[in-house]
């Protein structure tokens, strides 16, 4: 037993902790202009300035995008370690082990399910910071496990993708995590709940060409790398210099691949609203005023199906199913409500 | 004219004399001279095979990924011609253009109509250039979805032949979305009601290769590899150093015999000793046998059978390691 197998997640994260010391300036690797750490890491690590985005921890993330920056976090599923014995400079079991006390986390994929204004919804983000995101065991069984997960509490899904692509010293394991994942989108997709993709910085290879293309929606931050090849290797095989921009967010918009370009300041409100409308949802409250009461909830989504009755009559949308779908996901965050007082949306 | 690796120079130098004493005996005079070289022959010959049976018993990994890029080793076309009559190549993707690297067509195996792709690498300068060494741009995965698709609307099983060092890293490929494309080509495959069975005849290079291999059934020639990255992108990544192949070629288990061990492959399709090369006919004769016993372990499946099995076989890879 080592304390990697003793160790047990809490079930809420608070966030009480920083990070970075205090009184540190920070560089803005576009501009070069120094930003004060509280007003980066208050901006979501969006330089104030010049918007340039920055990477930001998995677990900043979620305290942003979740109400209240409150969550319940899904625990990394159990995988093999290092079944191929992969042998570098180093053990990949040293590298895994240096990365974990590096970054504080056990893989890359950090997974929780929390509100967004009011609505319940499971998010997984990409921590770029260990192993620079790559796809393993550990991420794909977490990415599956939190599809899953969603399936049975009946959420929407988010995906920030943040990801070099495969991890190396798991071989083909590593690239059997592309149809293995595909498996858990067209099991999300099935159960007719939206997939949402925002495309961080940078998402290539493996991941750019499995879960992270295969969104409802695809919203990528600015500035954003996204590719299946690196720029690096197009450069060695067409041994030209690549245009300006090229693989760049705004690029993959010109070209068809993402919907919208947002900053991520703007993502929590895009995506509530995205989720909102594909689920019959009325109009979230992002103001934080006080939360709505289970009955305000369900006369809201009474009302909403209502006006689905009208639609119903005039041919538009006569689909009984979609209302089954509804009333669930309306018991789902009752059930949520119903227990917030004991601060464990898990309770459900 | 046989075309020898370097690791073969023992063999190259064996049957190189065996041949100069052919063309000896065959100007000799007196019959008791050619009885003599026709023993040497018979003796050097039978040397050089027992060299090249031992080699081939314990080819490393990185011994086999030259054997299985080997320029003489059976493509598609070459399988298509061996195990498929009456085949008639579909082109295009209806978006964009024909992608000359994945071919696809229809044709019948052994009576059954059935639908094949596959990633065509070019046997010479003209024809690699015109297959782009095999390296699919998005068009051709979109090519490969659109008879999947086609496939499955006629019940024709489909049939992936995967031959590729990987899909194309180029400025219009990524421009018209070639990971989206590879996305969807794997997805079609785990989405398809018809059986998919595919077979990895060389190279299995990455998601150009997963695209069309995402499938009920997989099998891989003796001597093919299967990776995430070609050796050479491993030890330029890990190590910035392309030459340390063999090295990334041995720790990331890229050989048939590694990916069954590890439960991702479900057979290996064996080949003539001294690899695939060396004898077309041998390979699609092992080939059809293990097409047709697959072929009918799955026709008995319905669609919803198929789509859960192949789903769940996928899910199921590495949980047990």
């Amino acid at each position: 037993m080592n304390w990697l197998t003793d160790y047990v997640k809490p079930k809420l994260d608070f966030f009480g902790k920083k990070e970075l010391p205090e009184n540190l300036w920070v560089k803005d690797p576009d501009s070069g202009e120094m930003v004060f750490h509280k007003d980066l890491e208050a901006n979501q690590y969006v330089v104030p300035s010049s918007g340039y985005h920055m990477a930001i921890r998995a677990k900043e993330r979620l305290k942003h995008f979740f109400d209240d920056g409150e969550y319940e976090v899904f625990a990394q599923p159990q995988v093999a370690s290092d079944p191929l014995k992969f042998r570098d400079e180093r053990r990949y079991t040293d590298k895994l082990k240096e990365n974990r006390s590096k970054t504080g986390v056990e893989d890359t994929i950090h997974a929780g399910l929390g509100k967004v204004n009011g609505q319940f919804v499971t998010a997984c983000v990409q921590d770029f910071k260990f192993m620079g995101g790559s796809l393993g065991m550990a991420a794909g069984e977490a990415i599956i496990a939190s599809m899953e997960e969603a399936v049975r509490r009946k959420t929407p899904y988010v995906m920030f993708a943040a990801s070099g692509g495969a991890r190396m010293q798991e071989g083909i394991l590593s690239l059997m995590q592309l149809p293995r994942t595909t498996v858990a989108v067209q099991i999300l997709r099935e159960a007719g709940l939206p997939y949402i993709v925002v495309l961080t910085n940078p998402t290539t290879g493996g991941v750019s060409a499995s879960y992270a293309m295969l969104g409802d929606v695809h919203i990528a931050e600015p500035g954003a790398l996204i590719g299946f090849a690196g720029p690096r290797v197009i450069e060695q095989t067409i041994r030209e210099k690549l245009p300006e921009g090229f693989q760049r967010a705004e690029y993959l918009k010109e070209h068809g691949m993402v919907d919208m370009v947002v900053p991520r300041t703007q993502l929590k409100e895009t995506i509530s609203n995205l989720l909102t409308l594909l689920m019959h949802l009325p109009k979230a409250d992002s103001a934080q005023e006080p939360e709505p009461t289970v009955e305000q909830i369900v006369d809201d989504v009474i009302e909403a199906g209502s006006q689905d009755g009208q639609n119903d009559a005039d041919g538009v949308q006569a689909d009984g199913e979609d209302k089954i779908t509804k009333v669930t996901t309306v018991s789902a965050s009752g059930g949520g409500f119903a227990v917030a007082s004991s601060a464990d949306p898990a309770a459900n | 004219m046989q075309s020898y690796l370097d690791f073969e120079k023992q063999i190259a130098d064996l049957e190189g004399k065996v041949r100069e004493l052919r063309s000896v005996g065959d100007s000799a005079d007196g019959d008791a001279e050619k009885v003599n070289i026709d023993e040497d022959v018979a003796r050097i010959q039978a040397k050089a095979d027992q060299a090249l049976s031992d080699l081939y018993e314990k080819l490393n990994p990185w011994q086999k990924s030259q054997v299985a890029r080997h320029p003489d080793r059976p493509h598609f076309k070459d399988f298509v011609a061996g195990l498929i009559d009456d085949f008639q190549p579909l082109a295009g993707d209806r978006a964009f253009a024909d992608d000359h690297a994945i071919q696809t067509g229809i044709g019948r195996f052994q009576g059954r109509s059935v639908a094949i792709i596959g990633h065509e690498k070019g046997n010479d300068t003209q024809s690699r250039l015109h297959h782009n060494f095999g390296m699919a741009r998005p068009e051709g995965y979109r090519k490969a979805v659109r008879i999947m698709e086609m496939a499955e609307r006629f019940n024709l099983p489909v049939i992936t032949l995967v031959d590729t060092a990987g899909a194309y890293p180029g400025i219009g490929a990524e421009e018209r979305g070639q990971a989206e494309a590879i996305a969807r080509s794997t997805e079609a495959c785990l989405n398809l009601g018809v059986p998919l069975i595919s077979i990895i005849i060389g190279e299995g290079g990455s998601g150009g290769a997963i695209a069309i291999a995402a499938a009920s059934r997989v099998f891989m020639l003796e001597h093919s590899i299967y990776s995430v990255i070609s050796p050479e992108g491993a030890a330029s990544i890990l190590w910035r150093d392309p030459t340390r192949a063999q090295e990334a070629a041995t720790s990331m288990r890229i050989t048939a015999q590694d990916l069954q061990q590890l439960g991702i492959i479900d057979g290996i399709i064996a080949e003539p000793v001294g690899g695939a090369h060396r004898n077309h006919q041998a390979v699609f004769d092992a080939t059809r046998d293990v097409l047709a016993k697959a072929l009918d372990d799955l026709a008995k499946k319905s669609s919803d059978e198929l789509r859960h099995e192949r789903r769940e076989k996928f899910l199921a890879i590495g949980r047990n390691l």
